[in-house]
């Protein structure tokens, strides 16, 4: 359990952050200049709260009434910065051992770092020092990891090289992550819990499942951001035509590619503008995707759309049409409608496991 | 093994490096620690600092010389109190020393300086959440990449401080085997009728120094590079 709530003046912006985060990992999601950043920093000891407590599991790193305030060193906090941060004069192991040896061989092993210990890090590829990074960040035996934006310095290719790796260390590590991002992508395949920054303020937190299926959301978020996240099951592979099978509590899914192997449980984000919506259940249509949902809500924007939430059997989902249509077909809560998903509109990025 | 070099000659090129020499090393330590101070630290009087290590730079070197004269000299106020644990600098080749070492001070602390500077100090937040002290990211992290700054600022020192002709002069005047190094050697060759040659030969032995000592430098700063992975 991580309990954070700190202020902070830093010029003209003002940061004024509280929340809650449970075991697993937390992601701190928010455009840049939100103040995610920060909320890592004050947590690392690298920027001192005006006032405020910052308390991991039953440590008290920082209290502002009770003047405790560790060191940086003294916090036991891993951190994998955005571009790596290794020491350039020393080899790989050497940087690796820099903070400690703890768990070396797992280590090691888990983030496929065995063949490169005798490299100096200038010249490994971005992806690589990102994972030397965290090694490093691992072997120094902290009680909390942070991660300020890990892959935004690296190409998609690079992206999903290194992805796999992060979520094999959240299911394999029972380290608490605080994950900052502005890539929803990213966000939904890793995290369990989601914290949304918003000019310095915490704007909603909560387990990622309901934040992301709360039509208030949308605003916050960013339109292409919304969307919500379902946990699947593999039930089949349609290798002919390239597709998967998935089933969840609201019905079946097709997706493009081969994602796991049967019976496995897959992560898939449903952006929320990649959903349409149907009053009568249509015929002679492309999208493989057509499900039967009950609107649970209907909440106006500022702009000109209209953010919909959906219930599909036990799960939640999000749709975003335009103020015209939900008039026109007059959208209500109760309703029964059909949404409709189009396959491809589900990238590989961000289907995780 | 004369080099055609004559004994006198010899003594002043043998005296030139040492001096130069003990100057570099004496000055490296406390250059470094200067040049981390203006690098790093904000302080009233930052400023005021700054100027006085540039000073010898800009002053006219016979100036310098003679405030060291009036200062470390037997009747000086420094001076004096040295002279009581038999640490003399006047007319004494630890006197060329110590004016070698002042005229090089704001070379060397200038390069370290921008040692300091480059280096980024993420890389020491970073060592610092791996739970390392200051004083071990100092030594571990910060210092070797600030070598090469340091290194530069050394051979720059070593440099002019080899060549250092007017603070010298002016404080240790150019006692032969004890004060009289290549500079002030050529400066007296040449107000005696049939110096030349022996001016010919101390030019030459000055070139090959100044570019020995280039070279080197040249050769550690890509070993150097080499060491931290850069290409």
């Amino acid at each position: 359990m991580i309990r954070v709530a700190v202020k902070k003046q830093l010029g003209a912006f003002a940061l004024d952050a509280s929340f809650e985060a449970p075991a697993g990992v937390t992601a701190v999601f928010g455009v840049s200049g939100s103040g995610k950043t920060s909320v890592v920093n004050a947590v690392a000891g690298l920027l001192t709260p005006t006032t405020g407590r910052i308390c991991v599991g039953d440590v008290t790193l920082f209290d502002h009434e009770r003047r405790i305030d560790l060191a940086p060193q003294h916090r036991r906090i891993g951190f994998v910065f955005q571009n790596a941060r290794l020491f350039p004069h020393m080899s790989v192991l050497r940087n690796l051992r820099y903070g400690g040896t703890y768990d070396e061989a797992r280590v090691i092993d888990v983030l496929g770092l065995e063949h490169l210990l005798d490299r100096m890090p200038a010249s490994l590829s971005g992806g690589e020092q990102q994972r030397v990074a965290l090694g490093r960040a691992l072997m120094c035996d902290p009680q909390l990891l942070l991660m300020d934006e890990p892959l935004a310095a690296l190409d998609a290719a690079r992206k999903a090289e290194i992805l796999p790796y992060f979520e094999r260390l959240r299911d394999e590590v029972k380290i608490p992550i605080l994950y900052v991002s502005h890539d929803m992508s990213e966000v939904a395949r890793l995290a369990t819990t989601l914290v949304v920054m918003d000019a310095g303020k915490v704007a909603i937190h909560g387990p990622m499942g309901q934040v992301l299926s709360q039509p208030q959301a949308v605003p916050l978020l960013g339109v292409r951001a919304a969307g919500a996240v379902i946990e699947t099951k593999v039930a089949g592979r349609l290798l002919d035509d390239g597709l998967t099978e998935l089933l969840f509590s609201g019905g079946r899914l097709m997706m493009p590619g081969i994602l796991g192997v049967l019976g496995q449980t897959v992560r898939v984000r449903i952006p929320a503008q990649d959903v349409i919506l149907a009053t009568e259940k249509p015929k002679g249509m492309s999208a493989l995707n057509v499900l039967p949902v009950t609107i649970t809500q209907v909440s106006q924007g500022r702009g000109p759309g209209v953010a919909v939430g959906l219930q599909a059997g036990d799960d939640h989902l999000l749709a975003r049409v335009t103020r015209r249509s939900a008039q026109r077909m007059g959208l209500s809560e109760g309703q029964a409608v059909f949404a409709i998903i189009k396959a491809t509109a589900v990238g590989p990025e961000d289907i995780g496991r | 093994m004369t080099l055609g070099l004559g004994a006198e000659e010899w003594t002043a090129i043998l005296l030139s490096l040492r001096v130069a020499l003990v100057a570099t090393l004496a000055a490296l330590p406390v250059a470094i620690w200067i040049a981390y101070i203006l690098a790093r630290k904000r302080f009233v009087g930052r400023q005021l600092l700054n100027g006085l290590v540039h000073l010898p730079l800009v002053l006219p070197p016979v100036v310098t010389g003679y405030l060291l004269l009036v200062v470390f000299g037997q009747q000086g106020p420094l001076g004096g109190f040295l002279a009581q644990f038999g640490i003399t600098f006047a007319f004494r080749w630890t006197g060329a020393a110590l004016a070698a070492a002042i005229m090089a001070f704001p070379l060397m602390v200038r390069a370290i300086r921008l040692g300091f500077e480059a280096v980024d100090p993420g890389l020491e937040e970073a060592a610092a959440t791996l739970g390392a002290s200051r004083w071990r990211i100092l030594w571990t992290v910060t210092l070797p990449l600030v070598l090469p700054g340091i290194l530069a600022g050394g051979i720059l020192g070593f440099a002019k401080a080899l060549g250092e002709f007017g603070a010298t002069i002016t404080f240790v005047a150019a006692i032969p085997g004890q004060t009289q190094t290549i500079p002030t050697a050529i400066y007296g060759l040449l107000q005696v009728p049939g110096g030349e040659p022996a001016v010919l030969r101390l030019v030459v032995v000055s070139i090959i120094l100044a570019m020995g000592a280039l070279l080197m430098s040249e050769w550690l700063a890509r070993r150097m590079a080499k060491r931290i992975g850069r290409p």
